[in-house]
């Protein structure tokens, strides 16, 4: 369903977005050739007839060719995604290592130092944008006191299939570290907040109060009956974020000059790239996809009384 | 009549909690001088950053005042235009609250309508809007904002598109994020609907329309109250954010957003300024906006006792 909305939206950008002829031919073709060319492309067939073919062709994999790099879009792109798919695993990592045991934290001791520490450090981070984050650790880290690099991947190592990585190099490593750090920044202190307010919900709840009246110990009651109930929410939430997660790659990957997909994406906006905006649009539109429906599929399974087979059902 | 509300006000619990709330009476006052330096920008500005004739090259890049080499002319240095800072960030924020304020208006319009129409009517049309709003919650408001302006930025050609940026800003963001007021909106009309008020107005034959606005909507301020301080903050980053890509308002005429984009490249030759100012300038203003909206919602929220 969304992924017919997107193509259906990607197409008519093709349809409108300049006159896929001018990029062909130059100024010294007449009118009749032109018309006789249109004619023999199918550009003026009707528009369902336009998109039924545009569908076909992009349901194998042809979304066209870039007009920048003269390459079918959908290599461009795929070429470009590892990148930007280790940027958001990274910065996942820093959320998840971080968010848990800090919101656990804040919710066992609400009245510790360090609770109110974090709760008035996360409201300060959900004020700073990302890309001023990224800006000031540049001229921190990079600019003052240059430990570390501050644009593009450095060195990379291909592992198998073309998909190149940057984790396993020391100076790959070093450029991951102020790009994950930044993109982290806005998703961490809402996840802080997140888990903490669940946990606090749950530590008042009947079964807990019951499993403490149990004697069991209190590592058991927080850590098996507590932080179970606490991340279910945590993960709904976190599925719809990865969205978020994926527009904020574009700023990030803009401030480090990161040759991921959103740097890319904005260069083809900046081009007038058309075939690689739509790619780009659909590849975006099938991760979100995806990812929602392995939410889906993970809360089914960590929750037992989530049915997946809803009545109205097929939403995505 | 005027100084009898004046005295409900200071004796509501409202006014109360405020008074006793630092955090909040430090951040009320700091929106306000906001609110006043930017739409006095022409009064108190010393240089109109929009007139390129007193804008001389010669002058770029001067640091501010404190720092050797600065120029008593420029309180905070100047940006790689020969701009004054200082004034082009009183114009900035100008444009950055404006854009922020109307988008949010847009939203709540839009999205009160919808709210009350889900909630007041039920059935097929609610579950219908719901799904709607839904579907567009799953898409993040800067994922739409950046595809859409990205489009109508190929469409229109970027001159006529720079002068049509604050309506397009204004619109996408506005667009993008009516779901979160419908369905506050929503929530809170489920609950009001089952009091005896809205059946009494009912049964002297009102028509849907007036117990909508007129009975339903008063009783549901106080949630709507809350989202639109923490939306117009969202509404700035977004904006900030889109500027900052180069989708957003141009160099010209900047926002924050841009101001912070235009300095970029020049922290690398250390005329950090042209970035870090506007963006303290913009963390501030989201910062406090953030922190009114927390004491709001720990006020007007009855559900929350603090202990």
């Amino acid at each position: 369903m969304v992924m017919f909305i997107i193509s259906v939206i990607a197409f008519s950008i093709q349809d409108n977005l300049g006159d896929p002829l001018r990029e062909m031919v130059g100024q010294s073709v007449s009118e009749a050739e032109r018309q006789a060319l249109r004619q023999e492309m199918g550009l003026n067939d009707p528009f369902f007839v336009q998109y039924w073919r545009f569908l076909t062709k992009a349901l194998h994999g042809d979304l066209g060719t870039s007009y920048f790099f003269k390459r079918p879009a959908v290599d461009v792109i795929l070429d470009k995604l590892p990148a930007t798919l280790e940027l958001v695993f990274g910065a996942s990592m820093i959320i998840i290592l971080f968010s848990v045991p800090v919101g656990v934290f804040a919710a066992i001791n609400p009245r510790h130092w360090f609770s109110k520490l974090s709760m008035g450090m996360s409201t300060v981070g959900i004020s700073i944008p990302v890309f001023l984050t990224a800006i000031m650790s540049i001229y921190i880290f990079s600019v003052e006191l240059g430990w570390l690099p501050s644009f593009g991947r450095g060195q990379t190592v291909e592992i198998l299939g073309g998909w190149t990585t940057g984790y396993l190099t020391r100076d790959g490593l070093r450029h991951l570290i102020l790009p994950c750090i930044a993109l982290s920044s806005i998703m961490l202190p809402l996840f802080i907040r997140l888990i903490r307010a669940e946990m606090l919900e749950v530590l008042e709840s009947e079964y807990v109060k019951f499993a403490w009246a149990k004697g069991l110990s209190s590592r058991r009651v927080w850590f098996l009956h507590a932080l179970k109930n606490t991340l279910l929410p945590v993960i709904t939430v976190g599925g719809v974020q990865i969205g978020t997660l994926i527009a904020f790659t574009i700023l990030t990957e803009t401030v480090f000059q990161w040759p991921g997909m959103g740097f890319l994406f904005l260069e083809a906006v900046n081009r007038v790239d058309t075939p690689l905006i739509i790619a780009y649009l659909i590849v975006v539109g099938l991760i979100f996809v995806i990812t929602n429906t392995i939410v889906d599929l993970v809360y089914g399974l960590v929750n037992p009384t989530v049915k997946l087979a809803r009545p109205h059902g097929g939403d995505d | 009549m005027v100084a009898a509300k004046w005295q409900q006000f200071v004796d509501s619990n409202f006014y109360h909690d405020f008074k006793r709330d630092k955090i909040a009476i430090a951040s009320f006052f700091i929106i306000c001088v906001y609110l006043i330096a930017c739409f006095s920008a022409p009064l108190i500005a010393p240089y109109n950053p929009y007139d390129p004739t007193i804008i001389d090259i010669m002058d770029s890049e001067v640091p501010p005042v404190w720092l050797q080499g600065g120029d008593p002319r420029f309180l905070l240095g100047t940006d790689a235009q020969g701009r004054d800072l200082y004034s082009t960030i009183l114009y900035g924020t100008r444009i950055s609250l404006i854009i922020g304020i109307c988008a949010v208006l847009l939203q709540a319009i839009l999205g009160i309508s919808i709210g009350l129409i889900s909630g007041y009517s039920g059935g097929r049309v609610d579950s219908l809007l719901m799904r709607i709003a839904d579907i567009q919650l799953s898409f993040s408001t800067l994922m739409v904002a950046i595809i859409v302006l990205a489009v109508f930025q190929g469409l229109f050609g970027t001159e006529l598109y720079e002068r049509l940026a604050i309506v397009m800003l204004i619109l996408v963001i506005g667009i993008a994020e009516w779901p979160q007021y419908a369905r506050t909106v929503r929530a809170s009309v489920l609950s009001e609907k089952k009091k005896e008020y809205v059946d009494a107005a009912r049964v002297i034959g009102l028509r849907p329309a007036r117990i909508m606005y007129r009975h339903i909507l008063p009783n549901t301020l106080s949630p709507i109250m809350v989202i639109s301080t923490v939306q117009i903050a969202n509404a700035i980053v977004s904006e900030a954010a889109l500027s900052f890509l180069g989708l957003g308002m141009p160099v010209t005429k900047p926002s924050l957003g841009s101001l912070i984009n235009s300095g970029f490249e020049f922290i690398f030759s250390g005329s950090w300024w042209i970035t870090i100012i506007p963006g303290l300038v913009l963390i501030v203003l989201v910062l406090v906006m953030n922190l009114l909206g927390d004491f709001l919602r720990d006020v007007l929220n009855p559900k929350l006792y603090k202990n």
